[in-house]
């Protein structure tokens, strides 16, 4: 048994969901008790899809459980094709289901259904969100795949790639997708196939006609590439284009699968953010300590965009999805950290109090755990709220999508100008650093936090740096930090202390205090 | 007394002529019990909850809670894994250690709520044992109780009638010769309380209990002097119970809007003989208020056709002070359940023109309610956007669950919220 507050990641099922909802003109069985139908929420509310999720929930109640809920199942299945019809059918089971054994799989072959019917087997006690996306996307690209089909010779035609992964419910999917078709553009490249956004069960059997394959999303789509590359010799272009150099990797894989020439897309002049980065004003950026959290793709794309395109430096990386600790692990080593690899958000809380960083890059949960320590924040991966389905265009991959992380990582930090400021004039009552960035509103006053009412009993008033309370502080150092600047107090704090016991002192005076700046000078 | 006025259900005069229920089964779109955690954790201020359950019940939770709450909530879940399910493990050892973990950090919990969910209770986990042995052992500091809020055996506030039936049998025993004393039962927002609990003082009945109390440990007694008032129509179990030991219950209207306020206010009034003139001078006052806020709302609503889904069962007496108030016409009133006994009065006020439908098959019913076009379809959230794209109006149900709507005081709020949609629907141009 795990104790959890909060889930970084959802039952497999509802990853099936994303996959179905994605899709057009295919149906989800799901053989469910009452109450899980709260998923379909996930699509229409903080997605604001206007669409019903294409599922049938079998709705079995517990008088059922003596009875046959086999038949209910069945009549659910029945009503679903006849209503819907659909080009195909997936089954399966949600947690409660798996637990009485009905088979769905081998109840919906007994039916003569007139579609596929689609078994999926996702253990819902073992496997989580991502992978039964992952799972269900290979198992529908597997059964309704036609092997049969040759590719023409490449001669006398365009190069044709399959986009493989978005889904409903991505973090930004529905834009990056525009992206990559822009490029593929740029490179006459034809889309032979998105999948799963947009595909019917009859466009996914073409799958083959591709020359090669794009993965998106590993998490969603490498299963199914890993397939393709097997069964059709189709290769897969593995690099995800999040960030500037990272877009450049990606255009010349392509390019060269493509035998297509690579410059007709790395010339895109709208890719500002190597200036935007260049320009003497973000000079303040240099060496700001971010900690990156969040599923591995695209914590490691964040990972190194911070250090090569931005200036930072990485003081914490790590990822809930298991399934990638590898990649995690790679990149930590890349930036000299301990790779966090849990899907326990208390970890997660610890783990940035602890390295006390100057910007969170991370996930909905590290938004909050980073609002309660006082830390700005910006979301680079799911899970994501509502806000984090803009109306505007708003990628992540592709020129485009490195300028809009410029400006999201950017805009929470405070601004040059008056971080200076704030460190010369620390005492003007109005002008203060407990007021946070001037140009918004994104952190509250830490007064307000402190002093509004709250019943929880654990809201840290203050960011959790273990405090030696027993201080070793003298009253004018305690003052002395007080002056600089809340953002970076806490490592003011953590480095003199250590530099203390380092350097065997009982007591931290003002000396100390500039010691421990000297020592730990960049 | 004899027993058939002690068991709900079987208090309604039988000769009467019951009015057609269209009953379907089907899929539900509806939440599971568990679902009111989210206000109860809140209500509670000593009261954990602990879902032993599936990623999916965490899952629900966080989703349904809308947006995460900032500071930790008092709930949590108790993810079982295959291991659990495996026997490689006893999950009565790893409940003990999950709920040891637990109380070690949050020593201000005083109660806290074992809820069973649709895994839980299929592999017949046996959570009123685990309570009784843990609450042994962390007793007096922690009372440890049990109820089920799974979706295969209650939907959405069925969670909070099985809470509170939970609740029942901790209730300290009001002795037999005590003074009559009244009991507002059901969750209620503290605001809401209070204006109650004022009203009733200035009334001149002083003893009155709050089931559930703000402080899980404060109970309230209760005792055959005791007469209870539902301020919710969905606690049959709850009343149940409390009939168990003895409390009557005060048939009325559900306090929303001037009259059903008026109407629940009276029955307690009349229960406890105070006098009709003095009922009136403290009444009229909130009940004009009421009528004037009401009044803004009218020129939007009145004549007005309105559909139901079910989701809460507030929807029978929504659809009465609806129809009695704001004159809307209702054109089907769907419920989850439909308790009779505890609707009896609103049913008799809802004209006989609307379709009262109580369990779903949610495909059919939305093809009722493309048919029937009504100007306002109150649903949950999972339907609400597909049928705005559909071009009907839509009420959240679950904003009636969430937000102050009981009393004289919120009445004009309450009207407001089915107002607001048909406003903006005019409002935007685009």
């Amino acid at each position: 048994m795990q104790l959890s507050v909060w889930t970084y990641e959802g039952p497999p099922h509802v990853g099936a969901m994303r996959v179905a909802t994605a899709m057009e003109k295919l149906h989800y069985v799901l053989h469910a008790p009452q109450g899980d139908t709260y998923a379909d929420l996930l699509f229409t509310m903080i997605e604001r899809r206007g669409k019903r999720p294409p599922v049938t929930y079998t709705t079995f109640e517990a008088r059922d459980l003596g009875k046959d809920t086999a038949q209910l199942f069945q009549d659910a299945a029945t009503q679903a094709v006849e209503r819907f019809k659909p080009q195909a059918i997936i089954v399966g089971a949600s947690c409660t289901a798996e637990l009485i054994q009905d088979d769905p799989t081998g109840l919906s072959e007994a039916m003569d259904l007139p579609c596929p019917a689609i078994p999926l087997e996702l253990p819902s006690y073992q496997r989580k969100e991502n992978w039964g996306a992952a799972e269900t996307f290979y198992q529908i690209v597997r059964n309704l795949a036609d092997k049969t089909v040759t590719r023409e010779p490449r001669e006398g035609r365009k190069a044709r790639a399959n986009i493989l992964g978005p889904t409903a419910l991505g973090f930004r999917h529905r834009d990056d997708l525009v992206e990559i078709r822009k490029i593929l553009d740029a490179l006459g490249v034809e889309v032979n196939l998105v999948a799963p956004l947009g595909a019917t069960p009859a466009d996914i059997t073409r799958i083959g006609e591709a020359d090669f394959n794009i993965s998106m999303y590993p998490e969603i789509a490498d299963e199914a590439a890993r397939w393709l590359e097997r069964t059709f010799k189709q290769p897969t272009v593995r690099s995800v284009p999040i960030g500037v150099r990272a877009t450049r990797a990606f255009i010349t894989d392509v390019a060269e699968l493509a035998s297509a020439d690579p410059t007709l897309a790395l010339g895109d002049n709208s890719s500002r953010m190597p200036w935007w980065s260049r320009s003497v004003d973000s000079t303040y950026l240099t060496g700001k300590r971010v900690f990156i959290f969040g599923d591995a793709t695209h914590a490691v794309a964040a990972a190194r965009i911070a250090k090569h395109e931005l200036g930072f430096e990485v003081c914490g990386l790590g990822c809930y999805n298991r399934e990638f600790a590898r990649e995690i692990r790679a990149e930590a080593k890349e930036h000299g950290v301990e790779p966090l690899i849990t899907d326990d958000h208390m970890e997660v809380e610890d783990a940035i109090a602890a390295a006390a960083p100057e910007l969170v890059l991370g996930t909905q949960m590290e938004r909050h755990i980073a609002k309660r320590l006082g830390m700005p924040c910006a979301v680079i991966s799911s899970p994501v709220h509502v806000q984090d389905f803009p109306a505007r265009h708003s990628p992540q991959m592709g020129f485009e999508g490195a300028n809009v992380i410029f400006d999201t990582w950017v805009h929470p930090l405070v601004m040059g100008l008056e971080e200076h400021l704030l460190t010369m004039f620390r005492e003007d009552f109005e002008f203060s650093d407990e007021n946070g960035p001037s140009h918004h509103a994104a952190h509250a006053p830490k007064t307000t936090l402190a002093n509004a009412p709250t019943i929880d009993a654990e809201v840290p008033e203050e960011p959790v740096i273990p405090i030696n309370d027993g201080s070793i502080w003298t009253a004018e150092a305690e003052r002395e930090l007080k002056k600089i600047p809340f953002f970076v107090r806490g490592k003011a704090r953590r480095n003199t202390e250590a530099f203390a016991v380092d350097q065997g002192l009982n007591e931290i005076g003002l000396e100390t205090l500039y010691d421990a700046k000297a020592h730990y000078a960049k | 007394m004899n027993v058939a006025t002690t068991l709900p259900g079987c208090d309604a005069p039988i000769a009467k002529e019951q009015r057609p229920v269209l009953r379907e089964r089907g899929q539900r779109e509806v939440f599971c019990g568990l679902t009111g955690i989210v206000w109860l954790h809140r209500k509670m201020q000593d009261a954990f909850f602990l879902v032993v359950g599936s990623r999916t019940c965490a899952h629900l939770l966080q989703s349904a809670a809308g947006v995460m709450i900032f500071a930790e909530p008092r709930f949590a879940t108790a993810i079982m894994e295959e291991r659990d399910l495996a026997g490689m493990l006893d999950t009565q050892d790893e409940l003990d250690r999950v709920v040891d973990r637990l109380l070690s950090r949050r020593p201000d919990i005083k109660s806290l709520f074992l809820v069973g969910s649709c895994p839980s209770e299929v592999i017949k986990l046996d959570l009123a044992k685990a309570a009784q042995r843990l609450g042994a052992k962390h007793m007096p500091n922690v009372r440890i109780l049990n109820y089920s809020g799974s979706g295969i055996e209650t939907t959405f506030t069925q969670g909070e009638d099985a809470c509170l039936a939970a609740l029942v049998p901790e209730m300290p025993a009001l002795a037999a010769d005590a003074p009559q004393e009244l009991l507002i039962v059901g969750a209620l927002p503290d605001i809401v309380e209070d204006q109650f609990l004022r009203i009733f003082k200035q009334l001149g009945i002083d003893r009155v209990g709050c089931l559930p109390a703000r402080n899980a440990r404060d109970l309230p007694s209760v005792g055959a002097n005791t007469r209870y008032l539902l301020a919710q129509p969905f606690l049959a179990d709850t009343a149940m119970a409390l009939e168990g030991r003895g409390a009557q219950r005060l048939d009325a209207l559900f306090p929303f809007g001037a009259e059903g306020t008026t109407g629940w206010l009276k029955a307690a009034a009349d229960a406890f003989g105070i006098d009709p003139d003095h009922f009136e001078r403290v009444v009229a006052p909130g009940r004009e208020r009421a009528k004037r806020a009401i009044a803004h709302s009218k020129g939007k609503l009145e004549g007005k056709r309105i559909t139901f889904l079910p989701d809460s069962q507030l929807e029978v007496p929504l659809a009465r002070f609806l129809a009695t108030e704001l004159d809307m016409t209702p054109v089907e009133v769907g419920t989850p359940y439909l308790h009779r006994a505890h609707c009896a009065q609103e049913l008799d006020l809802i004209p006989p023109s609307a379709r009262i439908s109580e369990g779903q098959d949610v495909e059919r019913q939305l093809d009722r309610v493309r048919e029937d076009k009504p100007d306002l379809t109150v649903c949950g959230l999972g339907l609400a956007n597909p049928l705005e794209s559909e071009g009907l109006s839509t009420k959240w149900a679950i904003e009636l669950v969430f937000s102050p709507i009981h009393g004289f005081d919120q009445a004009g709020d309450l009207a407001e919220l089915f107002a607001r949609p048909l406003r903006r629907r005019d409002v935007l141009e685009v």
